[in-house]
């Protein structure tokens, strides 16, 4: 059979699109009445009682995962209280220098890894589905797994500091300090942050293949929000910049737990290696930070002109620049490390140039407000104090850039003072903003007024006192992480008035949080689009409905409740996509990546207790290792794949009891697809984007020890076993291939052959992974930094030969019970597609540690 | 002494040394400048505002040009806002909001930090140059500073800890490394800060043009004690210098007063030379900070403390 004459088994859309105007202004069929409102209603419940934590909808891990964040981000806040307390005269002990030292590691680390990443994250999966029209995430039980995770591995690294055994090395960790450093702190930020890390993740390919496989009919890719714009360039930034980070974990903890030498200076090891992997995240990590809160501005700066933007795709392509150099900078954090003068030089220029991107997107702003007949809101004003907040943290960042001037000011109050400017006028403030102009999208219910203008002030005011002199007490010498510091040297002063204004600050954030959580029963429901905004997020309902959208639209526009004639009333009277749910599914459209054709009705996860049993055994195998509990880790991390397999198989690429249903306006979509259209594929290829990173920061390792190192490897180091390592990459290769051959095999019918395929791979990749154990095992890797580099591919490699293992027979075992068939094949495209990334994976270490390692 | 032929005149060396020596922990107390600072607070300048050398002043002039052009740039972008949201809050052409986007977020930042990256970039070579001959390596370790003073062409050294000297109107290459940890080795009123690392060697170098005593501070952070590690750079007028290095180099002193004589027989008897190294006498310990001629220096405990009689006692 060709696959040509398969085709009426896989169905393709029927029916007309786009629809015309006068489709959309006839009459919603027959039957559309109450009862099909009942029923939507009725599917997308949110469980209630004790079964309301079942919940995987976006609205409601939306709010835990932002609640979570913000509490961490004031516990992170009374960190720093506490420091200012500390610092607040000279020669004083409120605290010990080792509790000072844990306190400003964990204020940093909570900052990043707990508040400012998660809670864009939290955002984007509360508003990214309003905002493309769609019921909800494509993966929700992923985003809940991603939630249930953060909270434990957030609640294990804070929870430290009540133990007095919380990281003490600084929010970067630098080895050796950080690698020699006794007690379990530094494997709790390890360990920990890597957990979350991973959830992280986890959330970034959930929101990527959001925003490019469920927008709304006819919302091509220029007509997106600008919002979604971002999270993609956001979400493609966490893909390549997290996987460095947890590769140096990696190596970092194999250091810290079976002393494999990666960072130690006298056994080969470099500490330098950290410290760019560690800064190749860290500087994209500024912008995943600052990007989404620019976002959000790009959200209510054409609401307040009440136009729309000007100059749309100067901002994208901002934005996409902005994402592309950041991470051609992380050498500015490494100034005075004494690298070549031609490299300060190239990551200066680098480093300015980044102004132009940002200074496009600022500009832009500026000119919809010239062009705009302004309409104040309060969340304006969040907007206006984060631009001259962040302003200032821009000029001084054009300073810092400066290698020379670095050379002065690195590592000094200055640099405090200038990472505060920028988090807090490009993160904080347009969070509050986002926070005050989303609320009524959220609660239904608007902010005070009164009260939010008072927490402006407040925060506005103490922020400005808190750190402005702060530049000052840089210039006048104080360097950063002292706890405290002599007389006589003129930093009394500005020391005092910082921490007055800390607890300005925290005033400030007292009356937000007051207005927060104050109740609000008694107060009436906001009107439904209270700023008269133009964007989709806007249709929803006051009073709240569970769907998130009455019909899913059609989109030609980009403000469409401002330029796209009875739009609401349409989307109301359901007379778009999707306004029933006969099956009794929860169910969303899924569109083409670049001009968002209807594809695919997508059936919908619904709330469950397995991603809380996922999270928790995940959660244990990396918290056990912390305490060398090597044993319940490994259990739990084998717990953890059966609960995620059971996950899988139970819920997803199930066959469908129907393979086309009719979504309204005439057109018709399959329920099942495969390969690239399908969600999945998409998910699997971006999540092996970001492991691929993560392999290649370990071959970067390779060479770096390579290039720093004149002995490396050593003239006289024992190889790999170059016979074993030969067959492993023989092994492997045919691993792949034979599975290649299984997707062919089955799609054409011939399902003996594909389980055969299947069951030889599966031997293959056993075979492969032995034989690469067996070429290590008379390295020793405490010995040297190469041999341990040696053992640390091979246990990459091994890893995931295992995953890739588990996915074949995974693929075996569907197919035996009738979830795989010729039809229903989306499972083997998948594993087929990791199986592409992983072989290439091992062939290179199979490379490396074999012919290159000898030639070198 | 091949030192002495280079780089000082003839001196009255011994007189130097025996002013300077050993004798002094047990001795009369301080009577010279470094009493003075003491009592004015813990010691010398710390701040890049009140350059004393070459590089911090070429620096010190960036920073202040970079500071007007900053408040200019940050009153303009902040102006136009809050003229566009208070003042004009009307509609204008969209076409000079494209202008606007073109001019203010393309061609004026671009003339901007090309201008800045010209200036800043040509202080680059400078900031590094190589040094005219004297060498002071310095090995940090947790938490205090070993230096060693070599000169070109000359053989042998002299090792000290936790107090640099310098020559002023030259440059002075620093070479640095570290025994454990990471430690960045920072004199802000003379120049630039440099990482220090265990197993490399970095370089800086200092030219001081104003003699004075400045403080200097680890700037990398390096554990429990890293808010105290410091230490005093003294600029000295070279002739200065010479004699100063010239009685460093020296063994300490006998002791010469019955306090001095109980001094050292309780150094002794304490086991201070099992890590302490004090030359002329038997204690030749190598992981404390090198104690020949302590009392010469102005402070004790890696800069912690002022060198008074007190706190030596402590």
């Amino acid at each position: 059979m060709t696959s040509r004459s398969l085709s009426p088994l896989r169905p393709k859309p029927e029916g007309p699109f786009p629809p015309t105007e006068a489709m959309l202004d006839e009459q919603a069929p027959q039957g559309l009445d109450s009862d099909s409102a009942n029923r939507l209603r009725e599917v997308w419940k949110t469980p209630t009682g004790w079964r309301y934590w079942s919940a995987v909808n976006n609205s409601e891990v939306g709010k835990w995962y932002s609640l979570t964040a913000f509490f961490f981000m004031l516990c992170a806040g009374i960190l720093a209280l506490a420091m200012r307390v500390q610092l607040a005269a000279p020669d004083i002990e409120v605290m010990s220098a080792d509790r000072y030292n844990q306190f400003f590691t964990m204020h940093g680390s909570a900052m990043m890894f707990l508040f400012a990443v998660p809670m864009f994250e939290a955002i984007s999966i509360i508003l990214l589905p309003g905002l493309l029209g769609a019921r909800d995430m494509p993966f929700p039980r992923l985003s809940a797994f991603g939630y249930w995770s953060f909270l434990i591995g957030g609640v294990f690294v804070l929870g430290s500091l009540l133990f007095d055994a919380a990281p003490r090395a600084g929010w970067f960790m630098y080895p050796p300090l950080a690698t020699e450093d006794a007690g379990p702190g530094s494997d709790i930020w390890l360990l920990g942050l890597s957990f979350i890390e991973v959830a992280s993740i986890a959330a970034a390919v959930e929101l990527i293949v959001g925003t490019l496989k469920c927008r709304p009919p006819g919302m091509r890719v220029n007509l997106m929000p600008l919002y979604a714009w971002y999270v993609l360039v956001v979400g493609g930034m966490i893909l390549f910049a997290f996987p460095p980070l947890i590769a140096g974990d990696f190596l970092f903890e194999l250091e810290r737990s079976f002393d494999w030498p990666f960072f130690d200076p006298t056994r080969g090891g470099d500490p330098m290696l950290w410290q760019h992997l560690f800064w190749i995240f860290g500087h994209p990590e500024v912008y995943i930070i600052f990007l989404p809160s620019i976002a959000i501005a790009a959200m209510i700066v054409p609401t307040v002109a009440q136009r729309p933007i000007v100059g749309y795709s100067w901002i994208v392509l901002s934005a996409v620049g902005t994402g592309f150099l950041s991470f051609g900078l992380w050498v500015h954090h490494m100034y005075t490390t004494g690298l070549p003068t031609l490299s300060l030089g190239f990551f200066s220029a680098a480093s300015e140039a980044v102004v132009i991107p940002t200074g496009v997107q600022l500009f832009a702003f500026l000119a919809t407000l010239m062009a705009g007949r302004i309409r104040m809101i309060l969340p304006m004003l969040w907007i206006a104090g984060a631009l001259a907040i962040f302003t200032m943290g821009g000029l001084t960042g054009v300073m810092l850039a400066l290698a020379p001037f670095d050379f002065q000011v690195h590592d000094t109050y200055f640099v405090v003072a200038h990472l505060h400017y920028t988090l807090f006028g490009g993160m904080v403030f347009p969070v509050m903003a986002g926070v005050y102009y989303y609320y009524p999208f959220i609660a239904k219910k608007t902010l005070s007024e009164r009260l939010g203008r008072w927490a402006f002030w407040l925060i506005f005011t103490g922020f400005n006192v808190t750190f402005l002199p702060m530049h000052l007490t840089g210039l006048l010498g104080m360097p950063r992480r002292v706890y405290t510091y002599p007389e006589g040297l003129g930093w009394e002063v500005t020391n005092l008035i910082s921490t007055v204004g800390a607890f300005v600050i925290a005033a400030g954030f007292a009356v937000f949080v007051w207005d927060l959580l104050r109740p609000k029963g008694s107060q009436p429901l906001c009107p439904r689009n209270p700023w008269k905004a133009g964007t989709l997020e806007w249709a929803h309902d006051v009073p709240e409905e569970p769907w998130g959208m009455r019909s899913i639209p059609y989109i030609s526009t980009r403000y469409p409740l401002w330029e796209q004639p009875k739009f609401l009333d349409r989307v109301e009277e359901g007379r778009f996509y999707l306004p029933d749910a006969e099956e009794g599914l929860r169910e969303t459209i899924v569109t083409s990546v670049i001009d968002a054709r209807p594809i695919l009705v997508q059936r919908v996860n619904t709330p469950t207790w397995i991603t809380h049993i996922a999270a928790v055994f995940t959660g244990g195998a990396f918290i056990f290792p912390t305490f060398h509990l090597y044993t319940p880790a490994i259990v739990s991390g084998v717990l953890a794949v059966c609960a995620i397999l059971y996950w899988l198989w139970t819920t997803t690429a199930r066959p469908p009891e129907a393979d086309m249903k009719d979504v309204g306006l005439g057109l018709r979509l399959p329920t099942y697809v495969s390969g690239p259209e399908s969600c999945g594929w998409w998910a699997m290829w971006i999540t092996m984007l970001g492991d691929a990173t993560a392999f290649s920061s370990i071959v970067f390792g390779f060479f770096f020890y390579w290039t720093s190192n004149t002995a490396f490897p050593p003239p006289d180091a024992l190889h790999a076993g170059a016979g074993a390592v030969a067959v492993a990459a023989a092994a492997f290769a045919a691993g792949w291939l034979l599975t290649i051959a299984a997707r062919f095999t089955n799609r054409r019918g011939r399902v003996g052959a594909a389980r055969a395929a299947l069951a030889a791979g599966a031997l293959s990749t056993c075979i492969g992974a032995a034989a690469l154990i067996v070429s290590v095992l008379p390295l020793d890797p405490t010995s040297h930094v190469y041999p341990a580099l040696m053992w640390a591919l091979m246990v990459w490699i091994v890893a995931h030969a295992g995953v890739g293992l588990v996915m074949q027979l995974y693929c075996l075992a569907g197919s035996l019970t009738g979830k795989m068939t010729p039809r229903y094949e989306a499972d083997i495209w998948n594993v087929s597609l990791y199986w592409h990334f992983f072989a290439v994976s091992a062939l290179v270490a199979c490379a490396l540690m074999g012919p290159v390692a000898r030639l070198l | 002494m091949p030192f002495r032929a280079l780089i000082s005149p003839p001196l009255a060396g011994l007189a130097a040394a025996q002013r300077l020596s050993f004798q002094r922990i047990r001795g009369r107390g301080l009577r010279t400048t470094a009493a003075a600072l003491v009592l004015s607070g813990c010691s010398g300048r710390q701040s890049v505002l009140d350059p004393a050398g070459s590089d911090a002043q070429a620096l010190f002039t960036l920073f202040v040009s970079l500071l007007v052009g900053a408040a200019i740039l940050w009153v303009a972008m902040n102006g136009l806002f809050y003229w566009f949201t208070r003042r004009s809050t009307g509609t204008l052409p969209e076409r000079s909001g494209r202008m606007l986007i073109l001019f203010g977020g393309v061609i004026a930042p671009t003339v901007v930090i090309g201008a800045v990256l010209l200036w800043g970039l040509s202080l680059l070579p400078d900031q590094r140059a190589p040094g005219d001959g004297l060498t002071v390596s310095v090995l940090g370790e947790q938490w205090w500073w070993r230096v060693e003073y070599t000169m070109e062409g000359v053989e042998g050294s002299v090792v000290s800890a936790n107090e640099i000297r310098l020559p002023t109107g030259q440059r002075t290459d620093l070479r640095l490394t570290s025994d454990g940890v990471i430690h960045s080795l920072w004199v802000p009123a003379l120049g630039g800060k440099m990482d220090m690392f265990p197993g490399r060697e970095t370089r800086m170098s200092l030219e001081p043009v104003e003699p004075g005593i400045y403080r200097g501070q680890c700037a990398e952070f390096c554990g429990a004690s890293h808010a105290w590690m410091a230490f005093m750079a003294v600029a000295m007028m070279p002739e200065d210098f010479a004699t100063w290095l010239e009685a460093e180099a020296q063994d300490a002193a006998e002791p010469q007063s019955d306090a001095a004589r109980r001094g050292l027989a309780v150094f002794q008897a304490a086991g201070c030379g099992a890590c302490h190294t004090v030359r002329g006498t038997p204690a030749v310990g190598k992981v404390g900070p090198d104690l020949t001629h302590v009392g010469s220096r102005l402070t004790i405990g890696a800069g912690r403390l002022g060198a008074t009689l007190d706190n030596i006692e402590r």
